[in-house]
């Protein structure tokens, strides 16, 4: 598995050289990076995409995914509180969506966003001011119940369409035409795909995708959305790391008695963390909601999944934004590119998981602080062992 | 909501509560599996669920090894035997897996000292490879050939679906209680589940092993200090907990009759719910809250409707944790003096 190891060493190179370039080529790196992540649908690059299933429609759902990692990363890798239900709010932020847009209202998407934000974030304030206060494990198995009961409360209340769910949810509204089918034009502009011919590519013209008009044939616009939205969350998750919060949920997660005496007020911290990931999970749960079919059940939101976000954040490397988001996406896109092996794919996840916990316990990508504090560690054995004498040890950290 | 339903009679009453009573026992003894690793531990076993279903089935093939694959119900009296046979065969099976489990999912990462959520992750992970290989067990029979002699046991193409013990075992009514007919089959799982429980319990409290197990749980470097060989220690935790799953499946086959590849998912949440309840780590408190559990779904069922089942038992999960937050009893397995 030294392989494995590898991947996390070579991030780590890549990181360092990636920090040690001037502003200008950080700027432009991250902008090609970005184009290219826009129109990966487009581009279609052969291997990635995926044969017997809408790539677009997968890549909405691994943007989709990735943007649940990032709030669930909040609850598990800043604040440490293990969050066994976390489906839950994505089910709730779906239903609240649905519910006003169109099962007992019919109010716009984009009106009923905010709202729908509040109401998980709400949820989640409420699920954890009881709940907070009971120590960590607990917290799993409460979390999980919750999760449980929003899924079966669903599934049994007639006013929410029960086992039926909610169908036509409206798409969010767009500017332009609206593309209907089959092949019309749509939204401000049109971008053709490609399509490749073993590796030859060549531009398809029949097949294009509107910018800024959400239809029910094409997932691309809505990708693009909830990539945009994506990339806010991530700037807004950044700032608020580096931020007091972020710090106030660093020294609870390491020491939540220790942070109390020195005047975290850690009770509140954490009811932020979970009160903030609710609203993120809500976020994505809406957008999925009125994605490209408009239709939700019950079903989508199993107990299973939540096991799954967790697997994808603590895999991806609890507490660093970009190891949750890879670990995020690979569990919605691994399934459907394999899905000829449709029937061994849970095993073969299952042995994957269990594998890379014993091989990388720290995740694939670990956060920066425990690569650091490893380094400390390392530091301090070695002074101990009296390989290294002070002097040493300060010119090592000069370098 | 019908308040009625439960409260309206005390034949009513009684008959939920008995009902719940027997489901309880049975949760009990599935509850014991994460309350002993969680004592010693501090870890969710999330994979114990799949225990008990490995359980489940090694009854339900015992059934057809030693009967055949024909039909019939039989009274307890007449499946005794095999049942017995069926016993020790999950028991086996069972603790079996439990030990794999340990070895291969748990120990390197104990060894590394890795994070706690990290063993729950490889546990989830592991819960999901042995459900999934109960599921393909079909395709693994047919790549070695066997297929066809081993039909009745991997059932081709519907190694998914439910799986059923050919023998169905017809309760006799002994008495009633209340508007409840106590049946052989009740008597048998609230008794055995009791006994295997006080058994335990004795064991932790006074055998050597027990005083091993203890130790660990107390203070895992004093015990090692101490001349305890915790791995040892851990091994025996995860073969107890083992056992008593393939007990409890062999009960479950007796009352249900049927089982399935994730039939282990929702029982083991409720069995771990009922460890929380009665406080963690503490063997009683499993004992409390799996019969807590039982009979508390039971009357939500009867009130709420049996499709709030599941919710009522979570719900009362929250509200326990919020009154107590250590469980009915408290966590104890280490406190506990012989």
């Amino acid at each position: 598995m030294a392989g494995l190891s590898n991947v996390g060493r070579r991030w780590d190179s890549v990181v360092e050289r990636y920090n040690a370039q001037p502003v200008i080529v950080k700027v432009l790196a991250i902008t090609v990076l970005a184009v290219f992540v826009y129109a990966l649908p487009l581009l279609r690059p052969p291997i990635l995409t995926t044969n017997s299933i809408d790539f677009g429609g997968v890549m909405f759902r691994v943007v989709a995914f990735a943007l649940v990692a990032l709030g669930l990363n909040i609850v598990i890798g800043y604040a440490g509180l293990l969050d066994l239900g976390y489906v839950g709010f994505y089910a709730v932020g779906a239903y609240t969506t649905a519910v006003l847009t169109v099962e007992h209202g019919s109010w716009p998407f984009f009106l009923v966003l905010p709202i729908s934000i509040a109401v998980t974030m709400l949820s989640g304030v409420l699920l954890g001011a009881p709940t907070l206060r009971v120590r960590g494990d607990y917290l799993a198995i409460v979390t999980l119940g919750f999760g449980e009961i929003i899924r079966i409360s669903l599934n049994n209340i007639e006013w929410l369409g029960a086992a039926a769910g909610i169908k036509n949810i409206p798409h969010p509204t767009g500017i332009g035409a609206k593309p209907e089918p089959p092949f019309e034009a749509g939204g401000l502009f049109e971008v053709p795909r490609l399509v490749w011919d073993g590796f030859v590519p060549s531009v398809d013209n029949d097949h294009k995708s509107a910018f800024l008009a959400f239809g029910s044939r094409d997932a691309i616009p809505y990708y693009w959305l909830i990539l945009t939205v994506l990339i806010l969350v991530l700037i807004g998750d950044r700032l608020i790391k580096a931020s007091r919060v972020g710090r106030a949920w660093e020294a609870t997660r390491e020491d939540e008695d220790a942070a109390e005496l020195m005047g975290v007020p850690t009770f509140k911290y954490k009811l932020m963390a979970f009160a903030l990931g609710a609203a993120i999970g809500g976020l994505s749960g809406s957008f999925y909601a009125s994605s490209q079919s408009g239709y939700i059940n019950p079903l989508s939101f199993p107990l299973l999944l939540s096991m799954l976000f967790v697997a994808a954040v603590i895999v991806g490397g609890s507490g660093n934004r970009w190891g949750a988001m890879a670990g995020g996406a690979l569990v919605a896109y691994l399934p459907e590119r394999f899905r000829d092996f449709a029937d061994y794919r849970l095993l073969f996840f299952g042995m994957a998981l269990t594998l890379l916990a014993v091989w990388r316990p720290e995740g694939l990508l670990p956060p920066r602080r425990a690569r650091r504090a490893k380094q400390a560690e390392a530091e301090i054995e070695a002074l101990e062992e009296g390989e290294l004498d002070e002097g040493e040890l300060e010119r090592a950290h000069d370098v | 909501m019908d308040l009625g339903a439960l409260f309206g009679s005390l034949d009513n009453f009684l008959s939920f509560t008995m009902g719940g009573l027997v489901f309880g026992a049975i949760y009990a003894l599935i509850a014991l599996g994460y309350t002993m690793v969680y004592g010693v531990l501090q870890l969710i076993n999330f994979a114990h669920s799949e225990v008990f279903m490995y359980g489940t089935f090694a009854v339900a093939w015992t059934f057809i090894f030693l009967h055949g694959t024909e039909s019939v119900t039989w009274s307890l009296g007449q499946a005794l035997p095999i049942l017995l046979v069926a016993l020790v065969a999950a028991m086996v099976l069972s603790a079996a897996i439990a030990l794999l489990l340990e070895r291969v999912a748990y120990r390197p990462l104990i060894n590394k000292g890795a994070p706690k959520l990290i063993a729950l992750i490889s546990a989830i992970g592991a819960s999901f490879a042995l459900a999934e290989a109960m599921g393909l067990r079909d395709r693994f029979a047919s790549w070695v050939g066997l297929e066809d002699d081993l039909e009745s046991y991997v059932a081709p193409d519907k190694a998914r679906d439910v799986y059923s013990n050919p023998v169905t075992i017809d309760p006799e009514g002994l008495f009633d209680v209340g508007g409840y007919t106590v049946t052989d089959v009740d008597l048998v799982i609230v008794v055995a589940a009791l006994l295997m429980m006080v058994a335990l319990d004795q064991f932790v409290r006074r055998t050597r092993f027990g005083r091993g197990i203890r130790a660990v749980a107390q203070d895992p470097e004093s015990a090692a200090l101490m001349g305890v060989n915790s791995t040892r220690v851990v091994q025996l935790t995860f073969l107890i907990g083992g056992l008593m799953a393939g007990a409890a499946a062999t009960l479950y086959m007796m009352k249900i009759g049927s089982t399935r590849q994730n039939a282990g998912f929702l029982l083991g949440v409720k069995a771990f719910t009922a460890a929380v309840m009665g406080g963690i780590g503490n063997l009683r408190g499993a004992l409390v809250g799996g019969l807590v559990l039982g009979v508390m779904e039971n009357w939500g069922a009867a009130v709420f409707g049996s499709e709030w089942r599941d919710v009522v038992a979570f719900v009362l999960l929250v509200l326990i944790l919020l009154v107590r937050p250590s469980g009915i009893l408290g966590e104890s397995l280490g406190k506990a003096r012989a």
